[in-house]
């Protein structure tokens, strides 16, 4: 018996949460009520304003600029998006370094539909990207009509949005490159 | 802010612009909040104009809101009983800065631990009708109820606490009667 | 669970554990919880939870904000100190009211990557991917887990899902969810807790019959940005069953906290489990996923197995993290 799985999770409210028939009745004013008539939108909320740093304040930076930045691990790798220390010896990184627009996916799944609060509204790609010159994956869109357009290996390139902030959704998503 | 943590190298592309120093995430989650049944039952009959709380299976102290619990023991409460709407401030406290998003609160504002009479412990309210200078621990207090037609099952029922003008309770006998360590015992 | 508080729910469960052994909570040295206040929605929401414990006088206690079998660990490093010689370790979820797909995007990179608000199943989809196209595991490969699964799963009154009728072609029958996987091959999500009991040389041989021992234990953790890791290998689960013991004697079952077959599959191989091991005997996380306790419960379900002298040494794992990021290998034996 299958009494629900992730993806009947509901995304809207107001939605009964499980079948089960209530025991609890009470009679008040209102005629007969059950206590799962009762029920509120719980919303948390909070604003964030995160300060950035030198090393992702300057991938931000660039993405403001329409440019993509690495760093150089002490390995010699490239890291993608970067961070201030090294993920695996922890030393502390500096070396920033321009990377390409264009990447190959190395892996990918689909999204539909799109989560309420994702910056998306239809349903889209999602994979791991390795931009040309960089060593590890980063995590983002691609734009297809369906997914069976996709795959790994799958040359993708960095569709740009207009105004931009310094902010990872400065990059739209990825298109396919033989589209762009 | 912190120290400088070194010098970053950036590509010449990027070295002539302002620096991004900080970037918005803001997040926000959303929840169908259910009461459980002892809650439920509560905020109905608080609908009602009436205070229900739960009574202790061990040694019968009386807890106000109910959740079904007695947390002294860990041990589940099922007995409802009534309560009166009056009661005395086991602690206060004056605040004089405003809550941002609570313009109609005016301050500065007692917010009091309201004990019901015949309750073992308190919850929180708000005193208004006197002076700040008057709250006192001790002092009676009674509920000042939205009109009936108001009335719903919500905890906002209860606007505000007033003083009564009765003696005040002893502060020996005030306050918190339910969590007393195992020598004082019950009162 | 709509009419039951965690608080409540927890009241039940404590009270089994403590009573089950003849134990009061004043003869518990230390409690320990694991949950997180994303699922109540509410800060510090541990601290209410506490009433269901009876914490008065206070007790000594600590929470952590993740899976009670973390909490499970800080209570065995508790008791190696040699001041105490019981614990009580306790956790629990009630993930319904909320949404976990979107609860669990915020435990990743702030900057880069949470703004984005990958779906949890998503995530986990990506590493599927990875060890379909290296030959890993195959889709059918997957559907068998699942199937084990779900059969397992039928004795296990606390299981929400279980078939002893469904078959491999049941599962590739299913559609699509999360490309490339299926509602089968994800966790079914459920509200639950769980309690556990720890005690120390003599002390558990008074309480118990036939204890489960901790023979070994270690987590370790690797890097929480997906794209720096090779998701097809787990070498924090590689790590910590070298450094617990785990295949230092012969293993009779195992009960893995895999929250998809790609996991499962992925944990068999990293881990080195052959299949004469009996793997999820309760059905696993894929039967009933109760997040923040799901990994307490494979300790528990491996436990219980031994005590009952249905087997001599078990392997039980929990992971955190996003794709199998950090991992927690317990050895239990009996006798």
């Amino acid at each position: 018996m299958m009494r629900w799985g992730p993806w009947e999770t509901p995304t809207s409210f107001g939605k009964s949460l499980t079948s089960d028939k209530s025991k609890h009745e009470f009679k008040t004013r209102y005629g007969n009520v059950r206590d799962t008539d009762l029920r509120v939108d719980l919303v948390l909320e909070y604003p964030f304003s995160r300060s950035t740093g030198k090393v992702i304040g300057a991938f931000l930076t660039g993405l403001r600029e329409g440019v993509l930045l690495g760093i150089r691990r002490p390995d010699g790798t490239v890291m993608v998006p970067p961070v201030e220390y090294d993920p695996v010896t922890g030393e502390q990184l500096s070396e920033l370094l321009e990377v390409g627009h264009s990447g190959e996916i190395i892996s990918w799944t689909w999204v539909d539909p799109p989560r309420p609060q994702s910056p998306w509204d239809k349903p889209h790609g999602l994979a791991l990207i390795k931009l040309d010159g960089a060593d590890t994956a980063m995590l983002h869109a691609v734009f297809a009509g369906s997914p069976e357009e996709l795959f790994t290996g799958m040359r993708v390139t960095a569709l740009w949005r207009d105004k931009r902030e310094g902010h990872i959704t400065d990059i739209l998503g990825f298109i396919s490159e033989v589209r762009s | 802010m912190s120290t400088d943590d070194g010098e970053v190298r950036l590509p010449e592309r990027i070295r002539d612009f302002e620096l991004v120093k900080s970037v918005r995430t803001p997040i926000r989650l959303r929840y169908d909040y259910r009461p459980s049944a002892a809650a439920a039952s509560y905020l109905w009959a608080y609908s009602e104009r009436r205070i229900v709380g739960h009574r202790s299976p061990v040694d019968g102290a009386v807890f106000i809101p109910p959740r079904g619990v007695d947390p002294r023991f860990g041990v589940a409460t099922f007995e409802e009983v009534e309560l009166p709407d009056t009661g005395h401030i086991g602690n206060f406290c004056i605040t004089h800065l405003p809550i941002p998003g609570r313009e109609g609160l005016e301050v500065p504002y007692v917010s009091a631990w309201i004990h019901l009479d015949g309750a073992s412990v308190g919850f929180l309210g708000l005193v208004r009708g006197c002076h700040t200078g008057e709250v006192r621990i001790g002092m009676r207090v009674r509920a000042v109820w939205k009109p009936d037609d108001e009335l719903a099952a919500t905890a906002e029922n209860i606007m505000h606490w007033e003083p009564t003008g009765e003696p005040d309770v002893p502060i020996s006998r005030s306050g918190n009667q339910a969590f007393q360590g195992p020598s004082q015992g019950m009162s | 669970m709509t009419d039951m508080t965690e608080v409540q729910l927890m009241v039940r469960l404590l009270e089994a554990a403590r009573s089950s052994i003849g134990l009061e909570q004043a003869d518990i040295g230390f409690t320990c919880s694991g949950s997180s206040d994303f699922l109540a929605g509410q800060a510090f929401s541990f601290v209410q939870t506490l009433d269901a414990v009876g914490a008065f006088p206070p007790i000594s206690e600590s929470h952590v904000e993740m899976d009670g079998a973390f909490a499970f660990y800080e209570a065995w490093v508790k008791l190696q100190i040699g001041e105490i010689d019981t614990a009580l370790v306790y956790s629990y979820g009630k993930s319904s009211p909320g949404s976990i797909r979107d609860v669990l995007a915020l435990q990743f990179d702030p900057y880069y990557v949470a703004p984005l608000w990958p779906p949890s199943d998503a995530v986990i989809a990506l590493q599927a991917r990875q060890l379909l196209e290296f030959g890993i595991v195959s889709l059918e490969g997957l559907a068998e887990i699942a199937v084990r699964s779900q059969r397992n799963a039928v004795g296990n009154p606390n299981a929400v899902r279980a078939s002893s009728t469904v078959t491999v072609c049941d599962i590739l029958a299913e559609e699509v969810v999360t490309d490339p996987l299926r509602p089968s091959d994800l966790a079914a999500e459920a509200d639950g807790g769980c309690a556990v009991v720890l005690a120390t040389g003599s002390r558990a041989r008074d309480l118990c019959d036939r204890p489960a021992w901790i023979r070994g234990i270690d987590h370790r953790i690797d890097t929480q940005a997906l794209g720096v890791r090779d998701l097809s290998t787990v070498p924090s689960v590689v790590a910590a069953a070298q450094l617990a013991g785990a295949m230092e004697d012969r293993i009779d079952l195992a009960e893995l906290h895999s929250l998809s077959t790609s996991q499962e599959a992925l944990l068999l191989r990293e881990i080195g489990l052959g299949s004469e091991i009996e793997i999820n005997p309760s059905g696993g996380a894929l039967a009933g996923n109760t997040l923040m306790a799901a990994g307490l419960m494979r300790i528990a379900e491996a436990a219980d197995r031994i005590s009952k002298g249905e087997a001599d040494r078990a392997l039980a794992h929990a992971t955190s993290g996003p794709c199998l990021q950090q991992n927690l290998i317990c050895v239990l034996e009996g006798a």
